[in-house]
């Protein structure tokens, strides 16, 4: 056309700079980005403001306080009477970390399992697996919270009547008592060897791979890696001299003392989270694998590839791509719903920190704030460490 | 303050509802202009603030409210409830969501003067007890030390709790819940050897669990609880209108004035019934409202004695005698300022 003969022959035509769609675009964002700092600045000079109206005390030198109430779960030492504001926020997060780590690990095992169930040729694996899913996913996380808490709770006996576990401890309704290990001063050796053991076999590992890429043979190397990971370190155990003893529980008037407390509360927020999103994480990886096209293993089969090797080298890589975005939802998902712990008295961030501390310092807003960046600064790092696998794992094109 | 309506939106909205119709404004002219008392009380805590099985509220907590609508409006009825939990209260008040929060509300100093609120009087004096199972054979609370303890988070409670057994060189495990009724699941069902609270909650509570007559509350009273009525901070006329209302009620009671005899009172010759019933004097105008405020309190609701027999007392469910909340006449706290 006409028009465009034009164009590509004289260059871009001549406009007034306040069309030039370039300066206009730039020109919209400044506009936008100044609003929103003008919303900002007076909504926080407005908050301040009416907070000095309302008399309310603000800043955050709460923090420097000491907190007088007691913490049933602390993974680093805390003191009631001794231990500050700024400890329970310490507390409360590594307590959210901890239930959400672990919750994650189990989650995504327990959802590959049950996702790859899903797509079994045996009927009753695969419906078994669709039934977990469908109740699972539909009802409320915060009833089975409830469910797995009280349910579980009404189940156990009093601390009197414990059920041994024998080696493993006690078990009643104040929670697992497991022996706690006592590392004697020589203990380093059998941990510095169970490391020296991991690097070597990732080396071994490695080499292997190598050799197997070059001529295609493999290398039994089972046997040693077995010896390096597990047998290295019981003799490097055995060899310092067994620096290691167990605190055990033993029944007490109430609890029972010594040794180390799993928490009822943590025990079922535990369940309750990871049975829950692996019940999504199961969707996930039927939708990913399905995603990769039969004629993917039909060729793997045909150039004589085994069925485990087919998924392991061919269908779970490229079913990977598609598992892993919504993956991380879930992740941020499991992490967030953590906070429901408030609801079976788990002392995680939300209960301890937004609820237990707000209530006695009343600083609401700086607390609520500091709890929501909390949140955003986990969200944002889990995320970061997904995307950069999600990298990893993508399809490199040549 | 800013006063564009821009900002005004946003700013509520970043401040979580710390809205622009700050503490100074007149309370009772909102509460006029509405039509009704919007009143922040418990989540259910039977004989301070709950409900039957037909929605109706009852408890002294929900009297006291009421006594303030009739004071206002010469109608109980005209009241709003907002049912709260410990985390909410104040923010619900701090924001203006509700005009008075009558939620059995421990006085302490920080809240009295860190929050921008202010106590109004002590409706029922409190103290904070423990609760066991019978068969635990305990009789005191000096031998709880290393026991569970069942408490609801964000209350004076956790905090008293942590002081005694620290002053008594006791080790305890804390289980705390953001809401009593998983307090006393948890603690009915065995979690905790122990369930602590104020002593008129745990008479309450005890009603709730699924064999009352196997819990027995120690003897041992470890904190001071005196429970009473919030209003924000800056409103002079509104907090003098609550403290006035209990007051009238206490005066009434030690007057031998109540819901039954009070239009008889009314020619009663004297003078301090006359100045109570506003047959003498005109006491109402100066705190905004009409001379026969504390009439319409007593017709509608009743004095003090008779709210708290007909919630508390021992024809009750929760068989609470008077004690500390006797008027001091009788040995009690209660003590209503004279009016003239």
């Amino acid at each position: 056309m006409a028009l465009q003969d034009v164009s590509r022959n004289a260059g871009p035509p001549k406009v007034a700079f306040f069309n030039d769609p370039k300066i206009r675009g730039w020109a919209y964002q400044i506009v936008l980005l100044a609003i929103v700092v003008y919303i900002v600045v007076v909504g926080l000079e407005n908050m301040f403001a009416n907070l000095r109206a309302a008399h309310i005390a603000s800043g955050f030198g709460f923090l420097e306080d000491t907190a007088g109430f007691s913490v049933s779960q602390a993974l680093i030492p805390y003191t009631q009477g001794d231990s500050t504001y700024l400890d329970v926020y310490l507390v409360g997060l590594l307590n959210t970390l901890l239930v959400s780590i672990i919750g994650i690990v189990c989650a995504t095992i327990l959802g590959f399992i049950v996702g790859v169930c899903r797509l079994s040729r045996n009927f009753l694996v695969r419906g078994v697996a669709s039934v977990y899913v469908e109740v699972f996913r539909n009802i409320p996380l915060l009833l089975h919270i409830f469910i797995w808490y009280f349910g579980v709770l009404r189940l156990l006996p009093s601390p009197r009547d414990s059920v041994s576990l024998g080696v493993f401890g006690l078990l009643n309704n104040r929670g697992m008592f497991v022996p706690r290990p006592v590392f004697g001063a020589l203990s380093w050796i059998p941990i510095l060897a169970f490391v020296v053991g991991i690097v070597a076999s990732m080396v071994l590992l490695r080499r292997a791979k190598a050799h197997q890429m070059r001529t295609g043979e493999r290398r039994p190397i089972g046997k040693w890696v077995a010896a390096l990971v597990l047998g290295l370190p019981i003799v490097a155990f055995f060899i310092a001299g067994l620096p290691l003893s167990f605190d055990l529980p033993k029944l007490g008037t109430f609890r029972p003392t010594g040794g180390t407390t799993v928490l009822p509360e943590l025990i079922s927020l535990f369940l309750a989270l990871a049975s829950y999103t692996a019940a999504f994480i199961a969707e996930i990886v039927r939708a990913g694998i399905l995603s990769v096209s039969t004629g993917q293993t039909e060729a793997a089969y045909s150039l004589g590839l085994r069925p485990r090797t087919t998924l392991r080298l061919v269908v779970i890589p490229q079913a990977l791509r598609v598992i892993i975005p919504p993956l991380t939802s879930q992740y941020l998902n499991l992490t967030k719903n953590s906070s429901l712990a408030v609801a079976i008295a788990y002392p995680d961030l939300v209960s301890v920190f937004a609820g237990t501390a707000l209530n006695q310092t009343g600083q609401a807003v700086e607390i609520l704030m500091m709890t929501m960046l909390t949140y955003l600064a986990i969200s944002l790092i889990t995320s970061a460490g997904m995307n950069w696998y999600n990298a990893k794992m993508s399809l490199a094109e040549r | 303050m800013k006063k564009t309506l821009l900002t005004a939106v946003v700013s509520a909205a970043v401040v979580f509802g710390y809205g622009l119709q700050a503490a100074t404004a007149a309370t009772l002219d909102d509460v006029k202009k509405k039509g009704y008392l919007q009143c922040g009380v418990s989540q259910g805590l039977p004989g301070f603030s709950s409900t039957d099985d037909k929605g109706n509220w009852s408890g002294i907590d929900v009297a006291f409210c009421r006594a303030v609508a009739s004071a206002i409006f010469n109608d109980p009825q005209k009241v709003k409830f907002t049912p709260l939990s410990a985390k909410e209260r104040f923010t619900a008040l701090q924001s203006g969501d509700i005009d008075l929060l009558a939620r059995n509300t421990t006085w302490t100093m920080s809240r009295d003067t860190q929050l921008g609120l202010n106590f109004s009087v002590v409706n029922y004096f409190d103290g904070q007890g423990f609760m066991v199972r019978k068969d635990m054979n305990i009789s005191s609370a000096k031998q709880l030390s290393g026991a569970s303890v069942c408490v609801n988070t964000g209350t004076t409670t956790e905090l008293n709790l942590a002081d005694y057994f620290r002053s008594n060189n006791m080790d305890y495990e804390l289980v705390a819940f953001e809401k009593s009724d998983e307090v006393v699941k948890a603690y009915d069902a065995g979690r905790c050897d122990v369930y602590t609270t104020d002593k008129s909650g745990l008479y309450a509570q005890r009603l709730k669990m699924k064999d009352p007559d196997n819990n027995v509350i120690l003897p041992e009273t470890i904190s001071q609880e005196p429970l009473g009525p919030v209003v924000r901070q800056g409103d002079d006329q509104w907090l003098n209108i609550v403290k006035w209302t209990h007051y009238a009620q206490l005066e009434a009671e030690l007057y031998g004035v109540n819901s039954k005899n009070v239009d008889k009172m009314k020619s009663s010759d004297n003078p301090k019934i006359q100045r109570i019933l506003g047959q003498e004097g005109d006491f109402g105008t100066d705190i905004g409202l009409d001379k026969d405020w504390a009439y319409n309190i007593i017709k509608d609701v009743g004095n003090y004695g008779e709210v708290f027999a007909e919630n508390l007392g021992p024809k009750t469910e929760l068989k609470i005698d008077r004690g500390q909340n006797a008027l001091w006449t009788n040995g009690g706290l209660q003590y209503g300022m004279p009016i003239r």
